[in-house]
């Protein structure tokens, strides 16, 4: 690398900087100097793009999705796929600018700071944000958000590898309770341009939002492929599932959250229906509101889910359930799942401490 | 008795270079070196000085802590140099060979008819005690237990590994002699690890035969033992090779040390690899042959690729050491490496590449880090689907990295060395040096246990 960002060099203080530019550009020539004299050719980088690339179908959707509501509420009809995936693209874009920048600045700032080398896991969290929050988020609030979650919810602990909660989840938190009127309801899930009118009878508001009898006025198989109004890249079970299919195949998430949160999920919506707490089938709760996307991509963040084979199980289907039980025994929150995977990231250090203690007075009691 | 244990989890590492079974080269070094640094727990005082002569079996360094454990010269010659480094550290002892190989002689009895005690002087005398390693820590035995058992791993999984059978088949007899005299040290058994398939060294009696088929480390004595009777709090074990065994053997046979044996010289940049019958000492200059004559930009390891030692062109072959290994060193940058899509030439165990598909492949692999260092992001299942052992090898890592002896007791500590961890840290994306803090663990306990 240039010498001038070496230490004692003039532009030392953007060393993490350029360093991280130049190895997104090549692979260091680093050896290795202890222990292993090879070592595996994978690396984060890598780690982290194939999720991002499993999480690319959603977004895309999402991004067409957002113009299709669009044409929707205003009146207009046919599917347009360019022209509404242009539509949302454009309105998607400066959520990605702000998230990305804001997050990376702090991101670079902090590795100066630590002298370490920039931690790659913040591509993933920047891109995953603007999928998750509605598309009529104020920049001014995303910034904020992005900011509190990047800084009090990774930073602080020492960066990527060392937190509790999964950041962009975080993000979304903060938004939640600072400003629910933007993040709930039924106008926010729609962004139209100044100027335009409502067709009358247009309700922007998520299925889950909706009571009774209007639940069932969206179609299985809107739900399925998504053309529901929701955050930008939950809406659809279908692009979610081809990026499962990735991250399962490539093992990058782990398979047995996923399963096993489904599996609360069914089982408390089981419950729920036969307790007459809802009237939608068990089946359906899977592929509204957020649990697709929650349970792909937020349960199964490495960092913060819990560690142990065993852990994954129980903290899967801690997620799968408390986010069905929210549903539908609170009537304050039409959906769970940030909160479930939140509660969930919260207790994985506790299912592993059982874990782990069982294990080991197992293990010692045989002996 | 005899177990038959089937490993499953681990990792073969598909690097080429693989020594052909002929031995293309006897070698008698004009120049050894006694090296007191590759013995873990020994604090060398110098027994010789510049110019003495030495037979082979003669004392060369002793312990500070137990006069009663030497270190012997391999060879007959002359003490020509005595290495120190910083703050006079010593490094090593050069005697230059006579070309004959007088041997001191140890007089003794036969093996089956000495007690225990005169078993252990022999072998304290001849400075072969060194090759027996205590589990926990793995550092030298302690003469003066009696440890719960010994084992040896007959079964070589690391990479390029020497073959058992080639190495070890014509000195059974040496083994046998070996393994009567080190059960009446032990208040257990001796117990053997072979692999799948039939061997020369199952003739051997008085050992306990165990059977193990698995990816690397199921070779490991470490993970050998963890299967067969895991070390739990306050037992002490021992280990020892199969050259430590035939050693052994070999002096209550003969009266005489002879430490030659078959190392196998292998790795992506050797030329014709193959065997060849040397001394521990030897220089590895004497292996210029194999790699051309220049070892710039080439990394020469005593060992294997996991967790050899890097010795450098101006090295010896370690004590405990039957394998060199010579690679590249990985300092070219590839542009793009991480994002693409295909990297035909690298080898990865993770599913975000595609060697995984083509098993039968082998690698030119080299010293290239492939990334830079993060903290730990996988799971810890990431890393124990390649370690056959009853432990969580990540949640021990970071015990060892805070230093909670609590913690580090229960998640195993007493049960590992380094290389047991050397396939997780292969393996490892974040490129932490997983080896060295299980060292730092190690040495941590050693300190606060003392």
């Amino acid at each position: 690398m240039n010498k001038i960002f070496e230490k004692g060099g003039k532009l030392y203080w953007l060393h993490s900087t350029a360093d991280a530019f130049d190895t997104f550009l090549a692979v260091p020539g680093t050896v290795t100097r202890k222990g292993s004299h090879v070592r595996d050719a994978v690396d984060l980088k890598r780690i982290i793009i194939v999720a991002l690339i499993a999480a690319v179908p959603a977004a895309l959707f999402g991004m067409w999705n957002v113009g299709y509501q669009h044409q929707l509420a205003t009146g207009g009809t046919g599917l347009h796929i360019i022209a509404n995936w242009w539509y949302g693209f454009l309105r998607v874009l400066p959520l990605y600018i702000v998230a990305y920048v804001v997050g990376l600045a702090i991101e670079f700032g902090t590795a100066q700071i630590r002298g370490e080398e920039v931690n790659e896991g913040y591509l993933m969290t920047g891109f995953l944000i603007p999928l998750i929050v509605p598309i009529d988020t104020p920049l001014w609030m995303l910034a904020l958000a992005v900011a509190f979650a990047t800084i009090f919810g990774k930073e602080v602990f020492g960066g990527t590898g060392m937190n509790i909660w999964n950041p962009a989840l975080l993000t979304r938190a903060f938004l939640f309770f600072s400003y629910p009127n933007n993040m709930s309801g039924s106008a926010c899930w729609i962004k139209t341009k100044a100027g335009e009118q409502l067709v009358d009878g247009f309700t922007g508001a998520t299925p889950l939002a909706l009571d009774g009898a209007a639940q069932y006025s969206t179609s299985f198989w809107s739900e399925f492929i998504g053309t529901i109004p929701g955050s930008v890249g939950e809406t659809s079970t279908l692009c979610i599932l081809l990026g499962a299919i990735l991250l399962i195949w490539t093992g990058v998430a782990s398979w047995k959250i996923m399963l096993s949160s489904v599996a609360g999920a069914l089982f408390v919506g089981f419950l729920g229906q036969i307790g007459g707490a809802t009237a939608i089938p068990c089946w359906e709760q899977l592929i509204l509101g957020g649990f697709a996307f929650g349970t792909v991509f937020m349960a199964t963040d490495p960092v913060t889910s819990a560690q142990t084979e065993c852990g994954k199980w129980i903290y899967g289907f801690l997620i799968g359930a408390i986010c069905i039980t929210v549903r539908l025994f609170n009537p304050g929150y039409a959906e769970g799942m940030m909160l479930a995977i939140l509660l969930g990231n919260t207790f994985a250090p506790l299912i592993d401490h059982v874990v782990v203690t069982l294990h080991i007075n197992r293990k010692f009691k045989a002996a | 008795m005899s177990q038959n244990i089937v490993l499953k989890k681990g990792l073969n590492i598909p690097i080429t270079g693989k020594a052909d079974l002929r031995v293309s080269k006897a070698i008698l070094p004009g120049i050894v070196a006694v090296q007191p640094g590759e013995f873990k727990g020994l604090l060398p005082r110098l027994l010789v000085k510049e110019g003495d002569s030495v037979l082979c079996g003669s004392p060369v360094i002793a312990d500070k802590k137990n006069a009663d454990i030497l270190l012997t010269s391999p060879v007959s010659g002359k003490v020509k140099e005595i290495v120190r480094g910083e703050k006079r550290k010593l490094l090593a002892v050069l005697i230059e060979t006579d070309g004959e190989q007088t041997c001191a002689e140890f007089k003794l009895e036969s093996a089956e008819k000495l007690d225990s005690d005169s078993i252990r002087k022999a072998i304290l005398a001849s400075g072969l005690w060194p090759m027996l390693i205590q589990r926990p820590y793995g550092v030298i035995a302690d003469p003066a237990v009696k440890p719960r058992d010994i084992f040896c791993s007959a079964y070589a999984t690391a990479p390029l590994a020497a073959d058992v059978e080639f190495c070890f088949a014509d000195k059974v007899k040496d083994i046998q002699t070996g393994v009567t005299a080190l059960s009446k040290l032990t208040e257990g058994a001796v117990h053997i690890s072979f692999g799948p398939g039939e061997s020369a060294l199952q003739r051997i009696t008085g050992a306990e035969f165990h059977t193990f088929e698995g990816k690397h480390p199921a070779g490991n004595v470490g993970v050998q033992i963890a299967s067969i009777r895991p070390i739990r709090k306050e037992d002490i074990v021992w280990t020892i090779s199969l050259d430590g065994l035939a050693a052994i053997g070999h002096l209550f046979n003969t009266g005489k040390l002879c430490l030659r044996r078959r190392v196998a010289v292998g790795g992506p940049m050797v030329i014709e690899p193959s065997y060849v019958e040397t001394i521990p000492g030897t220089p590895v200059s004497v292996l210029a042959p194999f790699y051309g004559g220049d070892a710039e930009g080439l990394r020469i390891i005593s060992g294997d690729v996991l967790s050899g030692r890097n010795v450098g062109a101006e090295g010896y072959v370690g004590f405990f050491d039957n394998q060199i290994t010579i690679m590249k060193e990985g300092t070219e940058r590839e542009m793009f490496g991480w994002i693409r899509p295909i990297r035909y030439r690298q080898f990865s165990t993770d599913r975000c590449y595609f060697s995984w598909l083509m098993p039968w492949r082998r690698y030119d692999m080299d010293t290239n880090l492939h990334g830079g260092p993060r903290a730990f992001l996988m799971n810890d299942g990431y890393y124990s689907k390649v370690l056959p052992m009853d432990i969580y090898p990540i949640f021990l890592a970071k015990a060892c990295l805070a230093g909670d002896i609590d913690k580090m007791e229960k998640f195993g500590i007493y049960e590992v060395l380094p290389e047991d961890l050397a396939v997780c840290e292969f393996v490892d994306p974040s490129k932490n040096n997983i080896q060295e803090m299980i060292a730092d663990g190690i040495d941590l306990m050693i300190k606060e246990m003392a």
